[in-house]
């Protein structure tokens, strides 16, 4: 039954990391292009609206590969985990197809209106189009996260004899407290992206002295939204993220902290150190004591629970997994932080477009960001195992009962193979965009 | 209420197909009848800029599904396990031709994505159309052999094909002459559909030669579909039942029929749009007849120990079907009016689009 599950794991895993590049992009991205059209409006600065439509370029494409990784995923729930999909159906279904219904149509429409109907339409309905490609791109993230959390902390919901879940209160799946916090870190991670994104982009521009005019903007929006979604992603979506872990899902909180037994007087926070499951330790940590005790409860000798309160069978299945993708996602969101208040500082010293060591290194981060975000939903998902639904349905009562290990190995391959050549065509396609530029245009 | 999410779930699906069968069609035309350098750019231009909006149809329809009738969204979709990955490989490898041949000017790497793209676009309208013929077929469900079935509920799981490829075997293959021959009525029909879209919406020199095509394939399209209808009672003893119980629902073939014979006026028709309309009443007419013969079965079971699935048994409660009207409704009145705004600034051809053109 290990080995069966086995590949249905890693071929979701698979696809939906490879998936998730796309949407963590486009969310926060929406957000500044609607700052950049925002700033055009006001200022009338021609430069903005030419920086709104780069933007939009790069949003299109990232919405194209969002949409043809997305159809797959969709299909996963029936393809791989159909035990699954029939007992929760009733009310994952609610929030899935909501999504559909809701947010994709609203984007994909927009998405035209917005890179084609500029000219059509005028400035202030063309602001809104793109006001609207952020609802909806929101919205998708909004509704996958009342999923997830759903999953997660299970409410509104009644279990019937043949073992089906059913809804009994729709409301409950959007006041469920996992929601909030989960949508709007999550949210915030989102940002983080894309302002690495385009300040990285901005520094390019301003490196290879080519459109230096459009380079000085990117970077000054790209730091700013930056410094504020870092921050913000810490403290306070972050922290309330983790209450709700210890409040819900202790011993994933237990795993993910590094903390195999309880101990008196206060926990410390580790800051680096590798689980040892076999003697159920840390070897070569570093740690600070008492401090998760008082970032949890506001209180420098508050117990934390360790590993060792719990019982085996209800241990996240993978410890060390958990760990290290917990502490590289607060390990780099602690970077992000400081170089982002480095750049501002520059900003406001009026050195930040002349300061090249800054500015390779926002270069260089772009791909960090899009590590953090996965590693943190790692964190989200294995912090869970081994259950699908928190502590009422297993992750191996969920698969497909007649789909033998053998073709899901199969079609694993094959969806490696294909990905490996829409990398290919994605990078492609980027560079081409990039390299091209942002087009300047004379308003008549 | 669930014959409700029913015709909800069939309206979507079948607008997907309507959508997304023309960038079928238009990649099918592509492969066989574009030969200049002018041509496919006049394909991908009327195609290009709607491609992925179209799959939003099918995203929509799979998330419906789910909801709405959950154990037949898992029975068939794990049923059904490998030629679905199939058809979600082949929807990746036909963007991927689309969007990467562009990018090199090479001659021998255009010729391979274009191949990509035109033979992916092929196989998606022939597996469309076998994906059909497995439905009206229905499957041997809980994998039952002598009276004992093999799985709890309906599960089951087919291969691609049995080595008989016959549809009156026990155990049954994805593939068998029946669902292969309703593949080829797919193919037939979408490359028509294909080609009055790229009338439609461009000014393309292959116009003319693509009206002579319609005319014809129009020919072999009358002929398969009346061979179906004279061999549909081998699958079904009793294929007309519904329809003689419910007269009402000769509506469905009598669109299919409008289509099919408005689609042999095409060389005079002064609008451009005609073709296209016709083809889509012909896909229309032509879904709703055949899902409508085995109503209210979703997958008829092939053995007597399990039942078909039906929309009773396999929707999801009666609270969360009833609370989803509410969204729904006022879902798809903003679709709507998403719908009706982007045609209205998106009217006429597309020719100068410059799709690809980055």
């Amino acid at each position: 039954m290990e080995d069966m599950i086995f590949f249905d794991r890693m071929q979701f895993a698979f696809t939906i990391t490879f998936h998730y590049i796309f949407p963590q992009l486009t969310m926060g991205l929406s957000l500044m292009i609607v700052y950049f059209k925002w700033k055009f409006l006001r200022t009338h600065l021609v430069k903005y609206n030419d920086a709104a439509k780069f933007w939009m370029k790069i949003f299109a494409l990232n919405f194209a590969m969002g949409v043809v990784t997305g159809i797959p995923m969709e299909f996963q729930f029936g393809t791989n985990w159909a035990k699954f999909s029939e007992l929760t159906g009733g009310i994952i279904g609610q929030t899935l197809a909501m999504e559909g219904m809701f947010s994709f149509f609203l984007e994909s429409s927009f998405l035209g209106l917005f890179l084609f109907g500029e000219k059509l339409l005028g400035q202030r309905l063309h602001f809104l189009t793109g006001f609207f490609v952020f609802l909806g791109s929101w919205a998708s993230g909004f509704l996958i996260i009342a999923t997830h959390s759903w999953m997660q902390h299970p409410v509104g919901y009644e279990i019937l004899e043949n073992g089906r879940f059913a809804l009994t209160n729709f409301s409950a799946l959007f006041s469920n407290p996992w929601l909030m916090p989960s949508f709007l870190h999550n949210q915030m991670g989102s940002v983080i992206t894309s302002s690495f994104v385009v300040a990285g982009i901005g520094a390019f521009y301003l490196l290879s002295n080519k459109h230096s005019e459009f380079g000085k903007i990117f970077v000054k929006t790209g730091v700013i939204f930056g410094l504020v979604s870092s921050i913000l992603v810490v403290f306070p979506t972050g922290d309330w993220t983790a209450k709700n872990m210890v409040k819900y899902q202790p011993a994933a909180f237990a795993g993910m902290e590094g903390v195999f037994e309880t101990e008196e007087g206060g926990a410390e926070i580790v800051l680096i150190g590798q689980p040892d499951m076999e003697n159920k330790r840390l070897d070569n940590k570093i740690a600070v004591p008492n401090v998760l005790s008082f970032l949890t409860y506001q209180s420098w000798d508050a117990e934390i629970k360790g590993l060792n309160e719990f019982d085996e069978s209800v241990h996240p299945t993978n410890i060390p997994g958990l760990y290290y993708a917990y502490h590289i996602m607060v390990g780099l969101g602690t970077i992000f932080i400081g170089l982002m208040l480095l750049a501002t500082i520059q900003l406001f010293r009026k050195k930040l477009y002349t300061t090249k060591w800054i500015l390779w290194s926002l270069l260089f981060m772009i791909p960090f960001p899009y590590i953090a975000n996965t590693t943190g939903w790692y964190t989200a998902e294995l912090g869970r195992q081994p259950w699908l639904v928190y502590d009422l349905l297993r992750t191996v009562d969920g698969i497909s009962p007649t789909v033998s290990s053998g073709n899901t190995l199969f079609t694993l391959l094959g969806f490696i193979g294909l990905y490996f050549l829409l990398g290919l065509l994605f990078l492609m396609l980027a560079g081409k965009i990039i390299n091209k530029g942002p087009e300047t245009t004379k308003l008549n | 209420m669930e014959i409700f999410w029913y015709i909800v779930l069939m309206t979507i699906l079948t607008v997907y197909v309507i959508l997304d069968g023309y960038d079928f069609g238009a990649g099918i035309i592509h492969l066989f009848f574009a030969k200049t350098e002018k041509d496919k750019k006049a394909i991908t231009n009327a195609i290009g800029p709607f491609w992925d909006a179209n799959e939003v149809w099918l995203i929509a329809g799979g998330g419906l599904l789910f909801f709405a009738f959950p154990i037949l969204y898992a029975v068939a979709f794990s049923g059904f396990y490998l030629p679905l990955i199939m058809i979600l490989w082949l929807l990746i490898f036909r963007a991927i031709g689309l969007e990467l041949r562009g990018q090199v000017k090479n001659t021998m790497w255009e010729t391979i994505w274009d191949k990509a793209f035109g033979i992916s676009s092929l196989l998606l309208a022939l597996f469309f159309g076998v994906a059909l013929g497995n439905v009206v077929r229905g499957v041997n469900l809980g994998m039952v052999t002598d009276g004992i079935a093999a799985h709890d509920g309906s599960y089951f799981f087919l291969p691609l094909w049995n080595p008989t490829f016959s549809p009156h075997a026990e155990h049954l293959g994805v593939i068998d002459w029946f669902t292969l021959f309703l593949g080829v009525v797919s193919v037939v029909a979408l490359t028509m559909h294909g080609a009055n879209w790229i009338i439609f919406k461009t000014n393309s020199s292959l116009n003319p030669k693509l009206k002579k095509t319609v005319f014809n394939l129009n020919i072999v399209l009358l002929t398969l579909v009346i061979t179906s209808l004279s061999i549909w009672h081998l699958i079904e003893p009793n294929p007309f039942h519904n329809f003689i119980e419910n007269p009402w629902m000769w509506i469905f073939p009598a669109i299919a029929f409008t289509g099919l014979f408005g689609m042999f006026k095409v060389k005079s028709y002064k609008k451009d749009g005609l073709g296209f309309l016709f083809s889509s009443l012909f896909l229309f007419g032509g879904l709703t007849s055949t899902v409508a013969s085995i109503f209210p079965n979703v997958l008829p079971s092939t053995n007597d120990t399990v039942s078909s699935l039906t929309i009773y048994n396999t929707a999801a409660g009666d609270y969360g079907l009833s609370v989803g009207v509410y969204w729904f409704v006022i879902a798809i009145v903003l679709v709507a009016i998403y719908m009706f705004i982007q045609y209205r600034v998106f009217k006429g051809k597309m020719d100068d689009v410059g799709y690809g053109e980055h």
